[in-house]
């Protein structure tokens, strides 16, 4: 069952369960982040309203800085604000931020210690029909492979805005990644963020194997999770949206007591969140693991739900994968 | 800006050669790093750091101090070394530099050593940093400005002119970069690896002041600079013609000296010239 201590939103397993891009979070975060410090400053590369940095540019138009299509700029400039006394918040895509500027970052932001908050948007396989060129699927991996960063990935737009609000007031470099389309709502107000804590959204009775997932496939966990119980296949659902700081304690204890784990993500299996989860058993102990997410390739064109589902992302996937990393 | 008065321009004339001297014992004790733009920034480096900047060595991090932004921070001995002269740490620890523990990185790393405004040595990104800081003086109503010195070579990187081009747009007034105008990178001569020319037309399209001096001269570059505070519309680049390697004639104007440091014989020559340049700065003045 959903985890009663963390008040998720009841309507979850819902047909109509309320749908939110988790985007709209970011948006919404910055601004409060604005309202409480004013050394909070936005920076946006020509995509003031895909990224939602157009709230916070209608009402603080001084502390907004529009950079045109110019990401390596948008980087360096953040980069001389944050060590100068602002906290400047950069939005693009993310297969440009920290894509194409990924050096700019490394250097002058993380080695350089400025403290600049980067939100990639159009995260993952989801973005749809722009195709693979927009469909960042590698930006976990190179964001959380750089020291002094750290990296979350919020599963729905009100965990965005915490997460948005959290990174204002950490100090130092953050990258944060959000999607484009329109998800499931899965947590409340109420619902904790802490950065470096993971959260257990569901649990069975009689737990087999511990899911640990993030961004918007949280939900198609949730979901998989449900109609196992059903089928008499117990799970733990762990939302793991801080991977850097990453909640070593809770997944250790979680693998020590259930000894298989399936990680659940919209990102190249390759060096991402799951990459993350493995790292931290090898160094422990080994577990039976199964990964979910993209195999080594691009993305293409079509609509999100198509391709979450040809690229083996979906609720039957989850699935699978959970019934076969119990014959291992 | 006061003009240098002459008594004080013969010192700072040879302090920019002992600077130069030191950059030479460094790099012999280095064993690596950079020769050709570090002796032809002598002057630049210590008209900012002995009479343009308002600086403390004592107070690194004062807030309302000018910063100086290195972009090619690939020239940081003579950053390093006119640093130390000018108090922000002892002479005697420029013997570490590019050594194991030492706060002289090869490239310079700005929470490692305090009067650093920047990490730098990717070409290209000092300019958009300096853009940030001069952003933040103007949000503050802050009256410090921001100095960004540039190679030429550099300015093959998209990044600097995106930059430019925000600088421009934004009417950064207290925005000042200088143009190292050595004429050489690593490969060769710049014109011939990738023309720059015309580059003061270049920065007037993209709506900066141009001035162009001798980067030898400091009066020249205290003029200029003076210039820069008085234009209000618009940021101001000083294009400074300088001698790559200025001071040892062995090395002057050859791009094969770019990224190389001198042997001990080679050091020994350098020095050699120097004092004998040093003797000559004297006499002019008397």
């Amino acid at each position: 069952m959903l985890n009663p201590e963390l008040k998720l939103n009841p309507k979850l397993f819902d047909e109509d369960v309320e749908q939110k891009p988790i985007r709209d979070g970011y948006g919404e975060g910055l601004v409060l982040a604005g309202d409480a410090d004013k050394n909070v400053v936005a920076l946006c590369a020509d995509l003031t309203e895909s990224t939602r940095t157009e709230a916070f540019a209608e009402k603080y138009p001084d502390r907004f800085f529009e950079c045109g299509v110019a990401e390596q700029n948008m980087a360096t400039i953040a980069a001389g604000l944050g060590v100068s006394g602002k906290v400047p918040f950069i939005a693009s895509y993310a297969t440009f931020s920290p894509g194409r500027n990924y050096e700019q970052i490394r250097t002058t932001i993380a080695y350089n210690d400025s403290n600049v908050k980067i939100a990639g948007h159009h995260a993952g396989i989801s973005v749809g029909p722009d195709g693979a060129t927009h469909q960042a699927t590698e930006d976990i991996a190179i964001m959380r492979a750089m020291p002094n960063m750290k990296v979350f990935v919020p599963c729905d737009a009100v965990e965005a805005k915490k997460v948005t609000l959290a990174a204002a007031k950490l100090w130092g470099p953050v990258y944060m990644r959000f999607a484009r389309e329109k998800s499931p709502v899965i947590t409340t107000g109420h619902t904790p963020f802490t950065p470096g804590k993971a959260q257990i959204f569901w649990q069975s009775k009689k737990p087999q194997v511990v899911i640990i997932a993030c961004g918007m496939l949280v939900y198609n966990a949730l979901v998989a999770a449900k109609e196992l119980e059903k089928e008499k296949i117990g799970t733990i659902v762990l939302n793991n949206a801080s991977i850097k700081p990453m909640d070593e304690r809770t997944i250790l204890e979680l693998a020590e007591n259930y000894h298989a784990v399936v990680t659940v993500e919209e990102h190249q299996i390759s060096g991402g969140m799951g990459g993350a989860v493995a790292e931290l058993f090898a160094k422990h102990r080994p577990v039976r693991m199964e990964f979910i997410g993209l195999k080594d390739t691009f993305g293409e064109s079509g609509s999100p739900d198509e391709l979450i589902s040809k690229y083996g992302m979906g609720v039957k996937d989850i699935k699978k994968a959970v019934e076969k990393v119990l014959k291992r | 800006m006061k003009p240098i008065h002459e008594g004080r321009l013969e010192y700072l004339e040879e302090l920019a050669n002992r600077i130069r001297e030191k950059v030479i014992e460094t790099l012999l004790e280095a064993g690596s790093g950079h020769s050709a733009g570090p002796l032809g920034m002598a002057d630049i480096f210590t008209a900012f750091y002995f009479h343009i900047l308002k600086h403390d060595p004592r107070k690194p991090m004062w807030p309302d101090r000018d910063r100086l932004v290195l972009s090619n921070g690939h020239i940081c001995p003579v950053l390093y070394v006119t640093l130390a002269y000018a108090g922000y740490f002892h002479l005697e620890e420029l013997k570490t530099l590019r050594k194991l523990d030492s706060r002289l990185q090869g490239h310079p790393h700005r929470t490692a050593l305090p009067g650093l405004e920047t990490t730098s040595g990717p070409l290209g990104s000092g300019l958009s940093q300096a853009i940030g800081m001069a952003l933040t003086a103007k949000l503050n109503d802050k009256k410090y400005r921001v100095y960004c010195l540039t190679s030429d070579g550099e300015h093959e990187e998209g990044n600097h002119w995106e930059a430019a081009m925000f600088a421009g747009k934004n009417k950064l007034n207290n925005l000042t970069v200088v143009v190292d105008r050595n004429n050489i990178q690593i490969d060769g001569f710049t014109e011939n690896v990738m023309p720059l020319e015309p580059l003061k037309a270049k920065y007037e399209a993209f709506n900066w002041h141009v001035l162009e001096i001798d980067g030898h001269s400091m009066q020249d570059l205290v003029d200029a600079v003076s210039e820069a505070e008085a234009i209000y519309e618009k940021p101001t680049v000083i294009i400074a013609h300088t001698i790559p390697g200025k001071g040892v004639s062995f090395m002057e104007r050859d791009y094969k000296w770019h990224g190389k440091p001198p042997n001990k014989e080679e050091a020994k020559k350098a020095l050699h010239e120097l004092r004998t340049l040093g003797r000559r700065i004297r006499s002019e003045h008397e």
